[in-house]
């Protein structure tokens, strides 16, 4: 196997929006706050930036395609600018073009930017699929929204693994509940709103058995991230963050049409964290790994997302779940800034907009929500459907 | 000798009781307090007369091969295309040859019994011919025709071989008799007085036709063991078994009562269920209506019984049945009410016509592939194999997976997609010989669905596209009614 990036990249700057319904906020404005916290953050100035990667995703109803959004709006320099689209790793996608520029010598310092601007479609939920999975699949793909295509994998999880449908519902209340919790903690989430196990179980089904509160924020916003080579980032500040690993994985094709998936697990989770596991030389992941944002577009997928990133045992997610394990007081904190549940889902920001919640618990700068003396940050981000998806798993330290 | 060689029939799931039309409508024209008794069958949201049509010939196709079919013939008056051939349609969707001749007869309502002649007039060349007749037609909120209409369908394969009812002879009339008309830019038809229709038109005409084939072929209407009259209205019925001398146990059921007036459909469904009930020997009367009569006349073979075991038909569907008892439902399913469909239901995104030629039967067959060196079926059909233990290159053939049994092992009910009748219930189907699939469920409820269900393919309208004038065919999963 290729060596890595393990400790070959710093983040010295951040930057990350409000999310929420910015009814006011063009994407001009998102990516452009975004970037002014990024660079000062660095201390660095627009004209150090060598080249930047920009991850968006729907571009229909958001910045257009290619990456003039981002250039023009922050006047960079007439400087090389790749957009990127991979359903909701978009914007893992974009620190991962950021970070392979500088590890490979191409460039000292890169900049990976994420906006999105869902809220002009002018109703709930994602943008409707329409052709975007292709003029093929349109004819011929079930009527499925984002909703529906995680709800199927909560219905074989628990027919799987035995739960009653009320079991099921109480289980993923939890993992809703921990979140809208540290929601609150959060001042730049959209929801901050303790929410109860009652309110949560009982609220208007979207998709069964998913109702309101296991769905995730629809948002508008922008996160932003400066890397450069880890050996030049002591110059920027003396608490950079290192990439210790950074993987996507893709699905070949088998969930959707062999029968050798079992419907309630994802895949790609567990291939993408195999091998970022391996690249960060962790062997131990339930032991080793401090906090994690994963990828909670809904409960049941922050709930299998558990097990397939071998945190906890197959079939065992329920007994973390209820003992607190990932609260923000438990042993592997999760979603400490709210999540997508309730930070709020930008689809091409929300890797970037997991990253900067690890990079700032690890610089132990999460204000109330800080957890005690974290090591390893992870991030996992998710798009498509359980059943043909892009996955990318991030791990991230404060030491080398 | 030429006739019948199977049959097979269509009923949708949806059932209506009449008194819960004239609940609604009875304040407006309580005149139709006489038509509201019985239920009639109610075509679901997504289905229209060609999906009924390849629904009957699926059940008549039951066991036996689509090779060796030389024509397809669909009548019906609400056939959903203007241009564009509906029989096309159903042909593709049965996967049948493409050395194939097709055509829609439309019209007039004895155009099923005219495309069942025209499919004997091929079959004493040789050939076999698949005639499919269904109906989906529309009565206005307050008419009479409101509680009169229903929808189904029927399916004939005649020809030379394994003949299980032979055709003896026929009559026909015409006359430009206009009881009800509709031009090609209107939905609803237009009526006289129903008295009159009754006395001048089903009275006499069907009579003419009637008596014309007994004296042609020196019968009596005693040597009939049924009668089929296709006349939506019993007095004329009545009146017509007394003119003609026949007895009432030879008439056989209209399905006025639980299936309703089906049109063209009528004496093709009414044939399949005497049918289904007839012993060798028994001789049959086939009378239709719509601007003329024809009478047709067969004779019940010994190879009815290999037919009658394993068909559906009318009993099998009659026996399938979910009450609708939602009035609002109904006038959304034949879109007759405005309808907040939102932003997203508004969002249709265009159709690729070159796609949808370039798959061809991936789409309107549910034609897959299957790996010729680790077996495993797939759809949609596959270059490199998907089985993660094989991956072969281009080593696929071609798979059907139409008359696959799937088992559910996966679903949702979503209230988010747009459906007209949320929740969109849609699921993963495992298929029992292998092979994988996602797709629309209906014909069900959402509180009946359970993992580990098995399924079958039913072919249906998946959206409609009233701007661009298309809607889209594909197949979607039924429950297997236990």
């Amino acid at each position: 196997m290729a060596k890595g990036i393990k400790n070959e990249i710093a983040i010295i700057g951040m930057g990350c929006t409000k999310f929420g319904e910015l009814w006011d906020k063009s994407e001009d404005d998102l990516i452009v706050d975004a970037f002014l916290e990024a660079v000062t953050d660095a201390g660095i100035d627009r004209e150090d930036i060598d080249a930047a990667w920009f991850g968006s995703c729907f571009d229909e109803v958001n910045v257009g395609k290619s990456g003039l959004a981002l250039s023009k709006a922050l006047k960079l320099p007439f400087l090389p600018v790749t957009r990127v689209e991979n359903f909701c790793a978009s914007g893992t996608e974009a620190f991962r073009g950021a970070c392979y520029a500088v590890a490979s010598g191409a460039c000292d310092i890169a900049l990976a930017l994420g906006a999105e601007k869902l809220k002009d479609t002018g109703y709930g939920g994602l943008p409707d699929f329409g052709n975007l999975l292709g003029l093929g699949n349109r004819a011929t793909f079930a009527n499925m929204t984002a909703p529906g295509g995680f709800a199927m994998m909560a219905t074989t999880y628990f027919d799987k693994y035995g739960l009653s449908a009320e079991e099921g519902k109480r289980a993923l209340a939890h993992v809703s509940s921990k979140s809208h919790h540290n929601g609150t903690l959060s001042p730049k989430a959209h929801l901050r709103k303790e929410v109860s196990i009652e309110q949560i179980v009982k609220a208007p089904i979207i998709a069964w058995p998913l109702g309101l509160f296991d769905c995730c924020g629809v948002s508008d916003g922008a996160a932003c991230a400066i890397v450069c080579r880890a050996d030049m980032a002591k110059q920027f500040r003396k608490d950079p963050i290192y990439v210790k690993s950074l993987q996507i994985a893709l699905t070949s094709g088998e969930e959707l049409a062999h029968q050798s998936w079992d419907g309630a697990h994802v895949e790609t989770t567990y291939r993408g964290g195999i091998k970022a596991y391996e690249e960060a030389g962790i062997t131990n992941p339930r032991e080793e790994i401090s906090m994690m944002e994963v990828h909670d577009c809904f409960s049941i997928t922050e709930f299998v997302t558990y097990e397939d990133l071998q945190i906890s045992p197959r079939g065992k997610a329920i007994e973390d779940v209820e003992s607190g394990f990932f609260d923000l007081d438990g042993k592997v904190p999760c979603q400490t800034d709210g999540g997508l549940k309730c930070f709020g889902h930008p689809i091409g920001a929300s890797g970037l907009r997991m990253i900067y919640e690890v990079y700032k618990q690890l610089q132990g700068k999460a204000d109330q929500r800080q957890i005690e003396n974290p090591k390893l940050g992870l991030t996992h981000n998710l798009g498509g459907f359980p059943s043909m998806s892009v996955v990318s798993v991030g791990i991230f330290g404060n030491e080398l | 000798m030429i006739g019948i060689t199977s049959y097979g029939a269509y009923i949708p799931w949806y059932r209506m009781n009449r008194e819960l039309i004239f609940d609604q409508m009875g304040w407006f024209n309580p005149a139709t307090a006489g038509a509201a008794r019985g239920e009639k069958a109610v075509a679901n949201y997504d289905e229209d007369t060609i999906t009924m049509a390849v629904s009957a010939a699926i059940d008549c196709l039951t066991g036996r091969s689509r090779d060796s079919i030389d024509a397809l013939y669909l009548a019906s008056t609400s056939l959903p295309f203007a241009e564009r051939q509906n029989a096309v349609i159903v042909s593709e969707a049965l996967d049948c040859v493409s050395g194939i001749r097709t055509a829609d007869f439309s019209g007039s309502l004895k155009s099923g019994t005219t495309a069942l002649l025209s499919g004997l007039d091929m079959a004493k060349d040789g050939g076999s011919v698949m005639v499919c007749a269904g109906e989906n037609r529309v009565g206005k909120p307050g008419s009479s025709q409101e509680h009169t209409f229903g929808d189904g369908a029927a399916s004939l394969l005649v020809g030379n071989e394994g003949v299980i009812a032979e055709f003896k002879g026929a009559y026909s009339v015409s006359h430009d008799f206009i009881d009800y008309r509709r031009t090609t830019q209107e939905r609803f038809s237009h009526g006289w007085e129903e008295r009159w229709i009754r006395d001048e038109g089903y009275s006499k005409i069907i009579k003419e036709a009637a008596l014309g084939l007994i004296r042609k072929y020196d019968l009596k209407m005693s040597d009939f063991a049924k009668v089929i009259i296709a006349c939506p209205v019993a007095a004329a019925v009545k009146g017509l078994v007394k003119d003609l001398g026949a007895e009432p146990e030879q008439i056989q059921d209209s399905l006025l009562a639980n299936v309703g007036d089906t049109g063209t459909a009528m004496p093709l469904m009414m044939l399949v269920a005497a049918l289904e009930n007839a012993k060798p020997g028994d001789k049959i009367l086939v009378l239709s209506y719509g601007n003329g009569s024809d009478a047709l006349f067969f004779e019940v073979t010994d190879e009815i019984e290999k037919v009658q075991k394993d068909r559906k038909g009318i009993g099998g569907h009659l026996a399938e049945r979910s009450d609708l008892t939602i009035y609002g439902k109904y006038l959304v399913f034949r879109n007759l009410i405005p309808l907040e469909v939102g932003i997203r239901g508004e969002e249709i995104s265009p159709t690729a016509m070159s796609v949808l030629h370039r798959e061809g039967r991936g789409i309107s067959a549910l034609v897959g592939s299957r790996c010729k060196v680790c077996g495993t079926p797939q759809y949609p059909k596959q270059r490199i194999c998907v089985n993660p233990e094989c991956k072969a290159v281009d080593e696929m053939e071609d798979y059907s997976f139409s008359d696959k049994i799937g088992t559910l092992t996966s679903y949702t009910g979503d209230n988010l997609s747009f459906s007209w009748d949320p929740p969109q219930i849609y699921g993963l189907i495992d298929f029992e010989e292998g092979g994988r699939l996602f797709l629309d469920l209906t014909d069900c409820s959402l509180d009946s669905v359970k993992v580990g269900m098995p399924v079958l393919m039913s072919f249906r309208k998946k959206y409609s596209d009233p701007q661009r004038g298309y809607y889209g065919y594909f197949w979607k999963a039924v429950p297997v009614k236990q």
